[in-house]
């Protein structure tokens, strides 16, 4: 399902980050970075909550808007009932809708907000996201001190709070279309292999877009996907050109190997991961690319497992789900 | 596509572990300890002139305490990501399993917190260690061993 827009922009964007993505290849691009992971707050879950609402501050200075001027935020998280989305957004005052869609939740929150705004219904939203490593860790693996040696086709879930603000008058982004994806099942269930489970819905997401767009995979400048890592990107290369005689060729790149320099930061292992992971690249070293006119038509393709220790014990595979946008440089 | 047929997919994808490198590690690693809690052991024994099997006991509860105040310390797990099992196989990964989830849990509090979730890993090794300890303590016992 893809929907096509005429009137959506982007204004601005935002990203704040822990140590870890400071010291990666896109460190001294992100509006603000800490050297710790307390963040200055006394637990993980209350720095997250501070990531994201830091995101937006920084936003809306940015955009020299007051939180009156917004119509809507729409955010989500890994915590459990997406609530460091809830605590980080609440001094705003802004009628808010919470989701969640994994570590692609920030192109669901992005089509949500562009369709409202295509229709008149709001002049503008902000989306926002957040993920942290050691909440994430807490919530779904072992307990953060525990040394369980971690396998090398596993992720890294960044740290860090990333907002945009989208808009219906006209600036050097525009937000061309989205297409919503379906869940998909592969009956994979490693949770040490992220990008095995996601890559299938990235590649019937791109796959969808293309024959909804009628277009080919060579139309765009850059297809990037959201967070599957090193291995995750040598499975989609290959299911799109088993399955679909698709060849993704240099116009394709995935987030999660991007954020971080996967040579020198060993313990990353396959990659970043996490929702914050592919909004962070995307504003920080992407978005300006768009906007300089170096690269004129991108497809941000960001993926997301979709699981709960609980379904993984009780022995239900990890289902998976991609949204994707694509972005036009207006000059 | 088939399930299989995506599984043929991510295999060939799939990173290989080291696994010579990694047991050479751990066994080098666990046989260090080993020599070390004996030498540690012999000096309690004659140090305080004590019997080896008290010393030994002394010395499992100084590995005990040192692998709770090097986990809280923030760096046991780094060594255990480096030595792998070596390291923890013995008594110190329960202690460093009941340290690391206590830790996770201090903001919660002392009851919901970390009462309630400090044997999260450590929980399921109590209960079967005692439903083993009966299985076998019932066998001998009716075996008359």
């Amino acid at each position: 399902m893809t929907f096509k827009f005429d009137n959506v922009y982007v204004e601005n964007t935002s990203c704040v980050t822990g140590p870890y993505e400071k010291k990666g290849p896109l460190g001294h691009k992100f509006d603000k970075s800490y050297d710790n992971l307390y963040i200055g707050e006394k637990s993980f879950e209350d720095a997250e909550v501070r990531l994201l609402e830091e995101s937006v501050d920084i936003l809306l200075r940015k955009a020299r808007k007051s939180s009156k001027e917004i119509s809507l935020i729409i955010g989500g998280d890994l915590l459990n009932q997406i609530t460091a989305t809830s605590y980080g957004i609440k001094k705003f005052n802004i009628p808010h809708l919470g989701i969640y869609s994994a570590c692609s939740t920030f192109t669901e929150g992005v089509i949500i907000a562009s369709s409202l705004i295509e229709k008149d219904y709001i002049k503008n939203a902000i989306v926002s996201v957040s993920s942290h490593n050691l909440s994430s860790e807490k919530q779904y693996r072992n307990p953060i001190e525990y040394g369980a040696p971690r396998p090398l086709s596993s992720t890294f879930t960044t740290t860090g709070g990333a907002s945009i603000l989208l808009c219906n008058h006209k600036t050097k982004i525009k937000v061309e279309s989205g297409t919503i994806g379906k869940i998909c099942d592969m009956g994979q269930n490693d949770a040490n292999n992220m990008g095995a489970n996601m890559a299938v819905a990235a590649g019937e997401t791109i796959v969808a877009h293309l024959k909804d767009t009628k277009r080919d995979i060579n139309y765009y400048d850059l297809i990037i996907t959201g967070d599957l890592g090193i291995y995750g990107m040598g499975i989609l290369r290959d299911y799109l050109k088993d399955e679909y005689g698709i060849d993704l060729l240099n116009n394709y790149n995935d987030s999660g190997t991007m954020i971080y320099d996967l040579n020198k930061q060993k313990n990353v292992h396959a990659g970043g991961s996490g929702p914050a992971c592919s909004p962070l690249v995307n504003y920080s070293y992407i978005f300006p690319l768009i906007e300089k006119g170096i690269l004129k038509k991108v497809l941000v393709v960001a993926t997301g497992a979709l699981f709960s220790p609980t379904f993984i014990y009780q022995k239900h595979p990890i289902l998976s789900i991609s949204h994707a946008i694509s972005l036009e440089s207006v000059i | 596509m088939e399930k299989k047929d995506y599984k043929r997919i991510v295999d060939s994808n799939k990173p290989k572990e080291n696994r010579i490198a990694n047991s050479v590690i751990s066994f080098l690693v666990g046989g260090f300890m080993g020599v070390f809690a004996h030498l540690l052991s012999d000096f309690y024994q004659f140090t305080f002139d004590i019997s080896s099997k008290d010393a030994a006991t002394f010395m499992l509860l100084t590995f005990i305490i040192l692998a709770c105040l090097f986990t809280a310390l923030g760096f046991f797990d780094k060594w255990v990501n480096f030595a792998k099992c070596g390291l923890i196989i013995p008594i110190t990964g329960f202690a460093h399993s009941v340290m690391s989830a206590g830790l996770d849990y201090k903001r919660e509090g002392p009851i919901y917190g970390i009462g309630c979730n400090m044997l999260k890993l450590a929980g399921s090794v109590i209960v079967y260690g005692i439903v083993s300890a009966v299985l076998f303590g019932s066998i001998r016992y009716i075996g008359g061993f």
